[in-house]
């Protein structure tokens, strides 16, 4: 194992402690100092499986430039107490430079943390908070812990004071933050004598014009927002309920409407029945309920109306690992639904692009009318990160409608693009019965061949003949070998690509975005000079590497990198895998 | 089966205790969800019934309240959300000596789980339904459920739903149940005594437990004040009990209706016939 | 629950050894709830009030132990299913599950205690009063001093315990998985 635990130009916190004590929201507003301080983060959180009180993490990562991922492990891990927090010994991994900071008053720390040899110092955090009356523990912690990472007090206690919403007890509160403040100093000198400081905070200037903080569920509801949805039917499932209780007063706001299902059957058929209105309508679930909604999204594929369906990856199968992010819903995504059945599948590769992938997918699905599945997951969905402000999107969503009263009008016209002008209820002299049943142009139910090859060829044909532009694929870098990945895997990839780099090993990265239709040709032009692929994947069934085997040709057979969740893919592990498999080559 | 057993101590054929019901699963439960209190109940009623915990089995959909199969010793089910119905019903036709018990709260029963509520009272297969009511929708974190009144604030129907609630016990008797009582949480023998009478009573018995969120619906501290023993008797009468039902306010506590109605009885077989001699159908 | 009758809660033994018998199922019951409580306690990281309801379920297991001693009884007998003394509301069971919080310190454990012995003194003294079986009546009696005793051992505990603090039940941290 490195001696350093992580990168040089990032610092590693993790917050532990049990019900009441506060570590997520110390978390998010640690997030938010560093924010206030230039420099960008990620927050990512754990906890028991109590609804209340139980056993908690804040996992934050801290630098000067956007952060996507979590680090191969941290260097500090501060805990108010230590109930159960061994649980979390997977997910936060320490070495022998890190700093293991605990309260004497709440016990030993567990052996599976001291045994990395991490260096341990004692800080009686319960009495330190009680000799500032009015004052939580959490605070107390946000002060040691942001002052041990380079963030200054300033930074800190505006964070808090933003953040508080009871004005009395506010002072007390920022007593706490700058006493752990002077505590981290104490530390700090410690450190100096036993093993060198911690990892800091190392510049960061960015302002705070044109800067979020956001998760990426957040993201995806403000992306459906900017493609213009506004009908979304809502059930709740976890990882994905923050979709939609974030677009509920949202989508008021802009004029919309979000309707509570009493299930995944109703809130899809809603979606459908609101769309064929001639309103862009979404819904967002996870693995289980994008189960139950595949015969309706059949049904939005043949009878042609656009849809869009965010599905928040998390452990499968079935109930799976609901608080667990996974990227194991690809084969599904992208094959599903019973017949002949093309849809679109978009995925978003980080928090930022939550917001854009699902601006995307709603114009695709409202140009091409057609259902589009986002694949995101947990890791992105319920982790906060400081992101540059999204770029507004050039394209523009727009429907091909009907006029009133165009003559001959046909609803499903085998046009040569695919697309057939779609009647919206209210126009005169251009009704129609949208169908499920296979039918002919005219949308009349059919069993004849020649109307089933035609309207199968059509409903191809339009999304294998859009221009998805550049959009369809991040590719960075210029190698023969190239990493393929998609969604939350991309973060640590690149990192591990750009370790790789700096070690003088040259490869490229290519992000997959669009995953179905397949693009052949794109894929082709993207793969240019490259002898060796590697898939890279967070799944037990390697499920993108078989699906890119099935629909792609590669100058030889790629290898894969797969393992299933619960714990994230990280750079390190990733890094000596990629060049494992450079060696063999 | 067990004979029934109210006040009178009766012979029973096996000599079971709650303890003998109760796994060593400890419930991860908040402290003080009504759901502790219908564990014991439950575990109660069981032992009251007689029947060993290898011949029962407690189906569940998903949920807080769903969680309780693990927490008794009977054969337990915890399938997917909604459908707990339709497993126990194919459970319970295959399996006709087997007590089924179906558990589960009111997201799950009502919301997704409608559909087949209203079947599973037409059919009135011989089980015994237990909705843990607490109006909230609490793995999830606190979304308004079919029970929820119409304004109360969420963050995913900001304002209320809007929405007129859900009447259970109506539309159980509406659609064919043969028994409809409510219980409360809070207490616990009278609970174990209608769950236990509710075991006993052929046909499909749907009991609506009031069992308080401490984490979500904090106000539910009151039901205990506000939960009265129901004045009216309990009636075999449909009619008279669907006129009670409708005015009924969800606060009445007991029996409401205890039914004639025969329970589902899968088509006889009839005697046997050998495989072989299906062939004839086909033998030129 | 509203009852019109008190009486009708409450079900008149009608000897001596039903009533020891049913007397004792509330001390085991009483144990049983207490570490239920401990177990709940423990599985939300509360370990120091877990260790007060263990305590608490410890003197209702030297009650119940008293019981069998005094009547001679060397293991509890199958007064098991026969109904409980008490049903309603006012039943020991039903009266604590409300006031728990898994943030909850020792002060309001004994405060839970407290009340419970309060109701079982109460109780004791009601039966005492209407029972119409001497033996019955004396022992009831008994059972009502002995509550009494332990209010007192109770209420000294509260005095060595400290007081709640005003924010006590106050989680910064959202119910799990809030955004």
């Amino acid at each position: 194992m490195q001696e350093q635990i992580s990168a040089p130009t990032s610092v590693s916190i993790a917050l532990a402690g049990s019900g009441g004590s506060g570590v997520m929201t110390a978390g998010t507003v640690l997030l938010a100092a560093a924010a206030k301080a230039g420099a960008y983060g990620v927050m990512v959180r754990t906890s028991g499986p109590q609804i209340r009180g139980g056993e908690a993490a804040a996992l934050v990562r801290l630098g000067p430039q956007p952060i996507s991922s979590l680090d191969d492990g941290f260097d500090l891990l501060l805990a108010i107490d230590w109930q159960n927090v061994n649980r979390f010994a997977d997910e936060i991994v320490l070495g022998a430079r890190s700093v293991l900071i605990g309260d004497p008053d709440e016990g030993e720390a567990p052996e599976v943390f001291k045994a990395t040899g991490a260096r341990y110092i004692p800080l009686s955090l319960k009495k330190m908070a009680k000799e500032i009356p009015g004052c939580w523990i959490n605070m107390l912690a946000l002060g040691i812990s942001g002052t041990l990472a380079g963030l200054p007090l300033q930074a800190l206690q505006d964070a808090v004071r933003e953040s508080w919403k009871k004005p009395d007890t506010l002072e007390a509160n920022l007593q706490a933050v700058a006493r752990g403040a002077q505590a981290a100093v104490g530390v700090a000198e410690q450190l100096a004598q036993d093993g060198g400081p911690m990892a800091q905070l190392q510049g960061g200037a960015a302002s705070d014009a044109r800067r979020w903080m956001i998760s990426g569920n957040e993201a995806a509801g403000f992306g459906a927002i900017r493609g213009g949805v506004r009908f979304v039917a809502a059930y709740p499932i976890t990882p994905a309920t923050e979709v939609l209780e974030w677009l509920a007063p949202s989508l008021i706001k802009v004029g919309g409407t979000l309707l509570q299902a009493e299930d995944e059957l109703a809130s899809i058929n809603m979606i459908i029945g609101a769309s064929y209105g001639g309103v862009p309508s979404l819904t967002a679930t996870a693995g289980p309920g994008l189960a139950l909604m595949t015969e309706a999204i059949g049904l939005a594929v043949a009878a042609e109306v656009p849809i869009v369906v965010v599905d928040v990856m998390r452990g499968g199968p079935s109930t799976g690992i609901p608080a667990k992010s996974e990227q194991s819903d690809l084969s599904f995504a992208v094959s599903g639904l019973h017949g002949d059945a093309p849809r679109l599948v978009v995925a978003p590769s980080s928090i930022s692009d939550c917001l854009g992938a699902t601006q995307w997918a709603v114009q695709l699905a409202e140009a091409l009318q057609a259902p589009a599945i986002v694949l995101s997951d947990q890791y992105m969905g319920q982790s906060r990160a400081i992101i540059d402000r999204p770029a507004d999107s050039e394209r523009v969503t727009q429907r091909l409608t009907a006029p009133a009263n165009a003559p001959d009008y046909k609803r499903y016209r085998n046009t040569e693009s695919g697309v057939s002008p779609m009647a919206i209820p209210g126009t005169e002299g251009v009704s129609y019965t949208a169908d499920g049943l296979e039918h002919s142009e005219a949308g009349i139910p059919s069993s004849q061949s020649k109307d089933h090859v035609l309207q199968l060829n059509k409903r191809e044909r339009k999304l294998a003949l859009h221009d998805y532009g550049p959009y369809w694929a991040d590719v960075e870098g210029d190698a023969d070998a190239v990493v393929i990945t998609f969604g939350s895997s991309s973060g640590p990839a690149r990192e591990a690509v750009e370790r790789a780099r700096a070690m003088g090993v040259n490869l490229r990265l290519m992000v997959l975005r669009l995953l179905a239709p397949a693009r052949p040709e794109q894929m082709a032009a993207a793969l240019q000079g490259v002898k060796h692929v590697i898939v890279v994947e967070q799944n037990h069934g390697a499920q993108l590497y078989r699906y890119l085997r099935a629909w792609y040709d590669f100058p030889q057979p790629p290898a894969s990198y797969h393992r299933p969740g619960p714990l994230p893919l990280r750079p390190g592990e990733l890094l000596n895998a990629l060049l494992e498999w450079r060696k063999a080559q | 089966m067990n004979e029934i057993v109210n006040d009178a101590p009766a012979v029973p054929v096996q000599v079971l205790t709650a303890a003998n019901f109760k796994s060593s699963y400890k419930p991860i439960w908040c402290p003080g969800c009504g759901d502790y209190t219908v564990l014991s109940s439950v575990t109660k009623a069981l032992a009251i019934m007689g029947v060993p915990p290898k011949d029962c089995a407690v189906v569940s959909g998903i949920g807080c309240s769903s969680r309780i199969p693990a927490y008794t010793t009977c054969y337990g089910f915890h399938g997917v959300h909604g459908r707990s119905l339709a497993a126990a019903t194919g459970l319970k036709v295959a399996r006709p000596d087997l007590q089924v018990l179906v558990a589960g709260g009111d997201g799950d029963g009502y919301s997704i789980g409608g559909n087949h509520f209203l079947h599973a009272c037409r059919r009135n297969v011989d089980m015994t339904y237990l909705v843990m009511d607490n109006h909230v929708y609490g793995m999830t974190k606190g979304q308004p459920s079919p029970t929820t009144e119409p304004d109360w604030d969420s963050k995913l129907s900001p304002g209320g739903t809007g929405v007129r609630v859900f009447n259970p016990p109506v539309v159980a008797l509406a659609s064919g149940a043969n028994f409809v009582a409510r219980a409360f949480a809070g207490d616990l023998h009278g609970t174990a005594d209608i769950i236990a009478k509710a075991m006993q009573h052929p046909g499909f018995s749907f009991v609506e437990i009031l069992s308080p969120c401490v984490t979500f619906r904090p106000e539910q501290r009151d039901w205990r004040k506000l939960v009265r023993a129901a004045v009216v008797p309990s009636t075999d009468d449909a009619g008279r009990a669907a006129r009670r039902l409708m005015t009924d306010d969800g606060l009445n506590i007991g029996i409401l209706y205890a039914g004639n109605r025969a329970p589902y009885q899968a088509s006889v077989r009839a005697a046997g016939c050998s495989v072989a001699e299906l062939e004839a159908e086909f033998a030129l | 629950m509203s009852q019109t009758n008190n009486n009708a809660a409450l079900k008149l033994p009608a000897t001596l050894q039903d009533f020891m018998a049913q007397a004792l199922q509330m001390e085991l019951d009483a144990a049983e709830r207490y570490n239920e409580f401990a177990d709940m306690m423990e599985a939300h990281n509360n370990l120091e009030v877990a260790q007060w309801f263990r305590k608490m379920a410890e003197v209702e297991g030297k009650h119940a132990d008293q019981i069998m001693s005094e009547m001679g009884w060397s293991e509890a007998p199958s007064g098991l299913r026969m109904a409980p003394l008490l049903t309603g509301l006012e039943a020991p069971e039903s009266a604590s599950d409300a006031e728990l919080h898994y943030l909850m310190q020792p002060w309001h454990v004994l405060q839970l205690a407290l009340g419970n012995e309060q109701r079982a003194e109460r109780f004791f003294a009601k039966l005492a009063s209407v029972a119409t079986v001497e033996s019955v009546r004396k022992a009831a009696l008994e059972l009502q001093k002995e509550e009494a005793e332990h209010i007192e051992l109770v209420q000294a505990w509260l005095k060595k315990v400290p007081e709640p603090t005003a924010n006590w039940d106050q989680d910064p941290d959202p119910p799990r998985y809030d955004s």
